[in-house]
């Protein structure tokens, strides 16, 4: 951050990012501010309620469970993405040809469109022609997602893990390479283990983009809705009904546009609250 | 030493997990819908082409695709184009507000489409852009910007000032300099920049589907549309699904050098 | 710790190498005798690394044995062969305090407690870090950093050898003498063998007791400053080596004498057999040519102040040479005559001094 002049004229520099994005920002922003303080019954008329749909939300048995759904699940998958995105990056090869066919097959879930990551692991995954459905079944365990809830959510997290882990594997690999050789060399000198070489070289070198996979993976598996929506529609039951599947439920479903406008609200800043604590946690723990 | 040994196990395993479910839908897309009904079997034993014949024929069908990549295209340019002064700014520049905008940007970032889906529906119809390329263009560019700008940021501040001081110096006009000298230099920057654009404006579809109906429809959308209201055409499906996957597999394998970098946003 | 031989040495990166040029490492064999203050002088690419890599264990050879004393280690890891190295950009454990980072390769070899918190504290002093011990090693100058990779090698009692990497790269100008004194006081002090790597001329002449010079995979010579300076065995040592380098004229031999300008030159030893070379040379130092009454007609075409000395140089036909006159001296312009120092002028026959011991 040093070694920058001041210039005021650089406004006119980001003046188009800031128009673009605020149009896109700022007016639903405000559309949605306007809907959560209002009830409306139709036809353009709209009444002043206050925070009412702020408190109806918040007190929502409907939306605690979506809440404590969307953090299992965010949870889980951050525990299960990140160490094993680690791990392959550790075994990946450091050079050579089969860099780049590791790298490109392994990009290839991340540029599939996400209805149809959620469309093929629904066909991957069927008890009657998938065929991770039948292998499963032909163990000798009854597995059905489309009835089962354990089912459906151990399908929904193998798919983000199928979906996502490959963008820790290459944050990290990419943190990996950028260590010299001279570091493993000096550490195979002073005959350090394996474990130390990751403890004391790799880990903390891998910090910075670790600190951006693990807020990437937080962020995207928190506002996760089309993968499991196709794939599971948010059932059985209410089962896999994450954040964002609830809300457009509420919105788009039932037009109940106060209460969805003030989940919306709750939901971002949840959003905006924990990327902050996250950040935060990481920074002072590097600083130390 | 046998640690060394067993070492290409993981990736490998991993690399032929991601594969299955793509093999199964390639499978599937070379199967009659008859077939994938009524025998389980590992490779498509009445092997048709029909599904992807019906694809390229069926206006409904190959016009998602001209539409997705157009959305894409003019998404990523616009958004490269305009994060590049942007990026020079952040990057070289303290001004009033700097680092709250940077922020604010990112923040963005963090938005859930699906808070944005209604009022977005209601804001293109105002302007009357719904159900047009631009629209679905412009609604991405909300978190493709910062991403861009993010991105490039990190490109530009790993060149050297004296980069640009030797320019003027040299003679060298603000926009000649950054348009003949700066721009080849961080070009490896502007090719992953675009890269992520494409990436995630191509994989985003609760955007793309709520801003479009008919004439703008993407393919991805198309797609739902046949899961749900044509029955049970899987095999049709199945090619789709599979044809979506080819330009994200052609744009890696352009950039294949720099993915590495580029998923650290450069910074490394 | 003991000698170091280097037996019959040749090293390719290619896996089937074909060419002469494939050799990273000519054959070469070399011995390091126990004790002894060590630089590797050669140009970026002539493969001082490598050999370095070799000696560490960090590179098997293609060829050849290394050995340590009389154990053959040639296939053996770095950890177990005792040897220290300190590289190019200096490797600190940014995570561990100062402290810890010297302690490390102690707590690796299983020795702990007040053995090892005795020889960290003693090293520690010897490198001026006493006052770091606690402070996190990311925080340090990159001098305290390349302290800190020296002390990860002499905290070892059991060290060989140490080597060094270009060690003084990343060095502020200042600090460079600082710490080069500090390495030949250390040098005395533990009396293991050292191994400096370098393309300065400078920092070699002033650390080792022996310089080995390499060119294009080669160990072109072995020898004490004063040896390199006096009797370079190659023309590239004589003009890789002295500021500036020797001078190189083409010649002939003929009956038993060399010849340059049609006139027979006097030379350190008479270059009897030339063994069918193909291009022969003199090499004569600057320090080693005056001006004369009579001898090989001159040009003088330029004359630098080098302060306590000026450099000429002159032209015979397309030959230009560089002497150098003392303060005070006269200098003839246009047209002179010179001579060259019969005690210093030595034939150099492909490269390689005649008679001196041309085979490597």
């Amino acid at each position: 951050m040093n070694g920058k002049t001041s210039n005021p004229k650089a406004w006119l520099f980001v003046l188009p990012v800031v128009a673009l994005v605020a149009f896109n920002a700022l007016i639903p922003l405000m559309t949605v501010v306007n809907y959560s303080v209002q009830e409306t019954f139709g036809d353009n008329v709209f009444f002043w309620e206050g925070v009412k749909w702020f408190e109806q939300v918040l007190h929502s048995d409907r939306f605690h469970a979506s809440l404590g759904r969307q953090m299992t699940f965010t949870a889980i998958i951050l525990a299960i993405e990140v160490p094993l995105g680690i791990a392959i990056a550790l075994a990946m090869p450091r050079r050579g040809v089969w860099v780049s066919v590791c790298l490109v097959l392994m990009a290839l879930p991340l540029l599939i469109p996400w209805n149809v990551v959620g469309a093929m692991w629904n066909i991957f995954a069927l008890p009657d022609i998938g065929l991770l459905g039948r292998m499963i079944n032909g163990l000798g365990i009854d597995y059905n997602f489309t009835q089962q809830p354990i089912a459906a959510w151990f399908t929904t997290i193998l798919m983000d893990v199928w979906h996502w882990t490959s963008l820790v594997v290459l944050l990290c690999y990419a943190g990996l390479r950028s260590i010299p050789d001279a570091y493993y060399q000096a550490a195979k000198i002073d005959g350090a283990s394996g474990w130390a070489v990751f403890r004391h070289i790799q880990l903390p070198k891998m910090k910075r983009v670790l600190t951006i996979a693990i807020l990437l993976r937080f962020m995207d598996s928190f506002m996760i809705y089309t993968e499991p929506f196709v794939l599971t529609g948010g059932g059985p039951g209410n089962t896999t009904t994450f954040l964002s599947i609830d809300l457009v439920k509420i919105a788009l479903g039932q037009f109940d546009l106060g209460p969805a406008a003030a989940m919306s609200l709750i939901y971002f800043l949840i959003v905006l609250l924990l990327c902050w604590v996250f950040y935060t946690l990481m920074m002072r723990g590097e600083q130390q | 030493m046998t640690m060394a040994k067993v070492k290409w196990l993981a990736p490998t395993l991993y690399i032929v997990f991601l594969m299955l479910p793509i093999y199964w839908l390639l499978n599937m897309s070379f199967k009659t819908t008859n077939e994938i009904l009524n025998t389980f079997s590992l490779w498509p034993n009445e092997f048709t082409t029909d599904n992807y014949v019906k694809i390229f024929t069926d206006p409904t069908w190959y016009n998602g695709y001209f539409n997705s990549l157009t959305y894409v295209i003019i998404n990523t340019v616009i958004s490269v184009t305009v994060a590049l002064p942007a990026a020079y700014a952040f990057s070289r520049f303290r001004f009033l507000g700097d680092k709250h905008l940077f922020f604010w940007l990112l923040t963005n970032r963090m938005a859930p489409p699906a808070v944005f889906a209604l009022p977005f529906f209601q804001l293109y119809s105002a302007v009357g852009l719904f159900d047009t390329p631009i629209a679905v263009a412009l609604a991405h560019c909300l978190f493709n910007i910062p991403l861009a700008v993010w991105i490039l940021e990190g490109f530009m501040s790993g060149v050297p000032k004296q980069l640009d001081e030797t320019a003027y110096v040299d003679g060298y006009s603000f926009w000649r300099f950054f348009i003949r000298i700066f721009l080849p230099t961080i070009a490896a920057g502007i090719g992953v920049a675009m890269f992520f654009c494409f990436m995630f404006s191509w994989v985003e579809l609760l955007l793309a589907k709520t801003l479009t109906s008919v004439a703008a429809k993407p393919i991805a959308a198309t797609m739902t549309r046949t899961a749900s209201t044509a029955g049970y055409e899987l095999g049709l499906l199945a090619a789709a699904g599979t044809l979506t996957i080819v330009p994200g597999a052609f744009v890696i394998y352009f950039v294949r050098n720099y993915i590495a970098k580029g998923f650290a946003l450069g910074r490394v | 710790m003991a000698r170091i031989s280097l037996q019959d040495l040749r090293h390719s990166y290619l896996p089937s190498p074909r060419t002469e040029a494939d050799w990273a490492l000519k054959h070469m064999s070399v011995d390091w005798s126990d004790g002894g203050a060590y630089a590797l002088l050669g140009p970026s690419g002539c493969g001082k690394t490598t050999l370095l890599n070799i000696i560490s264990g960090l590179l098997t050879p293609t060829e050849g044995r290394v050995l340590f004393g009389d154990e053959d280690v040639t296939d053996m890891p770095p950890d177990r062969r005792n040897i220290a190295q300190v590289f190019q950009f200096p490797v600190v454990y940014d995570t561990m305090t100062v402290y810890d980072n010297l302690i490390f390769p102690l707590r690796n070899r299983g020795v702990s407690g007040a053995d090892a918190d005795r020889k960290v504290r003693e090293i520690a002093a010897m490198l001026e870090l006493d006052d770091m011990l606690p402070k996190r090693a990311a925080g340090l100058t990159a001098d305290g950093k390349q302290k800190i990779s020296l002390g990860r090698g002499l905290v070892r009692s059991d060290v060989n050898v140490i080597m060094f990497d270009e060690p003084l790269t990343v060095i502020d100008p200042h600090l460079k003498w600082v710490l080069r004194s500090k390495l030949k006081e250390l040098h005395q002090r533990v009396g293991s063998t050292m191994i400096y790597v370098t393309h300065d001329q400078t920092e070699a002449l002033t650390f080792a007791d022996q310089v080995v010079v390499m060119h294009e995979g080669t160990v072109v010579q072995i020898g004490t400053p004063v040896d390199l300076f006096e009797r370079p065995r190659h023309t590239f040592v004589g003009h890789f080596i002295g500021s500036p380098g020797m001078n190189v004229l083409p010649c002939t031999v003929d009956g038993g004498q060399a010849v340059f300008a049609g006139q027979a030159v006097q030379t350190a030893d008479a270059p009897t057999d030339t063994n069918g070379a193909k291009t022969l040379e003199i090499g004569v130092r600057p320090e080693f040519v005056s001006f004369a009454s009579d001898g090989i007609p001159v040009q003088v075409t330029k004359v630098s102040d080098a302060g306590r000395y000026r450099i000429v140089d002159v032209q015979h036909d397309a030959a230009t040479l560089k002497l150098l006159v003392p303060e005070g001296e006269d200098i003839p312009s246009g047209s002179a005559h010179i001579r060259l120092d019969p005690a210093h002028t030595r034939v150099y026959a492909d490269g390689w001094m005649l008679n001196g011991g041309a085979a490597a």
